[in-house]
């Protein structure tokens, strides 16, 4: 039973998507990627060090022939900035599959969703395909597929903040609104946020501090995929209904 | 020598093509981009661009990062 999702005309097996940041080094950062079994990954765009060009690169060990690469403006608190980095992300490496993020402030790391917006419009005019990290607003969801978002990625909590889905109605309608992927971009703090993330109906999940600042990265990676497995299988199954007060498993009849 | 503005740096570098300065610098030309008074200089033109006293040139690649 093969149970695959697409995006933009690709199409995936793993609904999990793992960053690529905060690892010790690129060695743990390739083998949490392997036990994640995620099949994209993001990266970010940041100028050369001129100084030390010899320094090892991602590439060098994460290939992107064999795991779609996912470039973001994480960093970018305006529409010219992440668009200026996805122009050059294109250029670096031809995706066009690419995922946007306008920050709106550093302590909370919540989008500008008028320069989100703003942006969505201006790449999809420029043949970008992008995901767009959001709020958790079904109206700016909607707002965003309109602009030309190919999928999109509501916050379940602040960037790195670990705190799990917040608003489990907001995802819900996001979802039930959305005719594109939705995938929960942050919050995720352990496996049990990601299974409730795909258990309310979201196409996929994409996290890096909840696996790169775990004690064990590999463990907390393969974690995770099994997490997201088991939400999705969960949301597919058709949960039980929820009754206020107890309901016996056992027959009645025949009690001696 | 010309003076060119490298990621934000004030450089004196030889003239030439972007593509010789990617070069110079040790830099694998398929693994970055190259930006040149903000307009992105195509990769197939890095050798036919020829360096300018001034410019203010963005060489790129791909890090980690998540969100």
């Amino acid at each position: 039973m093969t149970d695959q999702w697409s995006v933009a005309g690709r199409t995936f097996t793993s609904r999990l998507i793992v960053g690529t940041g905060k690892y010790k080094d690129f060695e743990q950062n390739a083998a949490a990627l392997e036990a994640s079994g995620a099949e994209i990954v993001t990266v970010a765009v940041r100028r050369v060090n001129v100084s030390d060009p010899s320094a090892p690169m991602l590439t060098d060990y994460i290939d992107p022939k064999k795991v779609t690469y996912l470039p973001n403006t994480a960093g970018c608190f305006n529409a010219d900035d992440a668009i200026r980095t996805l122009r050059l992300a294109r250029e670096a490496g031809g995706w066009d599959l690419v995922k946007l993020e306008v920050l709106g402030e550093a302590k909370t790391l919540y989008p500008n969703m008028r320069e989100t917006l703003e942006a969505t419009e201006v790449l999809a005019k420029e043949g970008f395909l992008p995901m767009v990290y959001c709020v958790d607003d079904p109206i700016a969801a909607k707002q965003l597929e309109d602009a030309g978002a190919v999928a999109i990625m509501p916050l379940g909590a602040p960037i790195g903040s670990g705190l799990g889905i917040q608003n489990r109605v907001t995802i819900r309608l996001i979802v039930e609104g959305a005719s594109v992927p939705v995938l929960v971009d942050a919050g995720v703090g352990t496996a049990s946020d990601a299974a409730v993330a795909m258990e309310l109906g979201c196409d996929g999940v994409l996290m890096n501090t909840a696996i790169a600042e775990a004690k064990d990265p590999i463990r907390m990676a393969r974690a995770m995929k099994l997490a997201v497995e088991a939400g999705r299988d969960a949301y597919l199954a058709g949960r039980m209904g929820q009754r206020r007060y107890a309901d016996p498993s056992s027959p009645l009849a025949g009690l001696i | 020598m010309i003076s060119v503005i490298l990621n934000g740096e004030p450089r004196q570098v030889r003239q030439g093509s972007i593509a010789d300065l990617v070069a110079s610098l040790g830099l694998d030309v398929k693994k970055v981009a190259v930006e040149r008074n903000r307009e992105i200089v195509p990769r197939s033109t890095l050798a036919d661009v020829a360096l300018a006293e001034g410019d203010a040139l963005e060489i790129v690649h791909f890090v980690g990062g998540g969100c």
